[in-house]
């Protein structure tokens, strides 16, 4: 008896506090989705020929991010069953949208006006006792290109 | 010393290639990070801790990856890539290699 209340206080906190934490941050991934817009991130291995000789940056983005208890209970009701797991589709959805973010405020601070070559690398760092995979790493980087003024180059 | 993980560098002409450059670390949190983590694995969100781990340590292997460049008279380092694995609980690997070059 004593478990199932444990049980129940868990997946009540991991609800409230994932939901709100969730909410939160797509509003901020959004915001400043619209923030970053003027400096694309490209995933072309190599600059058209007709951009012109930029200095260029090696960027980096990355996040760790966790599930709630209530997300990775229901994954492992979803694993009886099989199919789409929906709760940790948003978790690698939010990750990945974090590090490039990331990425790009790192590209701002030099003064970029593009990014290169974006890789996105998952890895997942931690991982609990029962063995599930607890939270994610992901990691975007890519060349920025920093306009030179043309005397200078 | 310009590091990019692009094959080229725009504007500029590669004179030589100098072979595989890298470097790597592995590192951990101390004990109490790790409590945090497994609390925050309760109410989810970001894992400030570990996010914060993993970019330093990713700067060293990176710092560690232009010495060796340096070290064999390279003035750039192309094509870099990452990759990260876990040794054990709370501890990972992180690793970064490139070809070095001689730019003109």
């Amino acid at each position: 008896m004593a478990d199932l209340i444990v049980l129940a206080v868990f997946l009540t906190v991991g609800y409230v506090f994932g939901r709100i934490a969730e909410t939160r941050h797509y509003k901020s991934i959004k915001e400043r989705e619209q923030q970053y817009r003027y400096l694309p991130a490209i995933s072309s291995r190599i600059p058209p020929v007709s951009q012109p000789a930029d200095a260029s940056i090696l960027v980096t983005g990355s996040v760790v991010i966790s599930v709630d208890y209530f997300k990775r209970f229901l994954a492992s009701l979803r694993t009886l069953i099989g199919g789409r797991v929906i709760s940790y589709e948003s978790l690698l959805d939010r990750a990945r949208r974090e590090a490039i973010l990331r990425m790009k405020q790192q590209a701002e601070s030099f003064g970029a006006d593009k990014v290169f070559n974006i890789k996105l690398e998952t890895a997942s760092i931690s991982k609990n006792a029962k063995g599930k995979i607890g939270s994610i790493e992901v990691l975007a980087y890519g060349t920025a290109l920093v306009p030179v003024e043309p005397d200078k180059r | 010393m310009i590091v990019s993980n692009m094959e080229i560098i725009p504007g500029k002409h590669i004179k030589e290639h100098l072979g595989l450059v890298q470097g790597s670390t592995v590192r951990t949190k101390h004990v109490g990070r790790d409590i945090m983590a497994s609390l925050k694995n309760i109410f989810g969100g970001e894992l400030l801790g570990y996010t914060e781990l993993l970019s330093e340590s990713r700067e060293e292997a990176v710092d560690r990856m232009k010495q060796q460049a340096q070290a064999i008279g390279a003035n750039a380092v192309i094509n870099v890539r990452f990759s990260t694995s876990s040794v054990t609980q709370g501890a990972a690997e992180l690793f970064a290699y490139g070809t070095a070059v001689v730019l003109e």
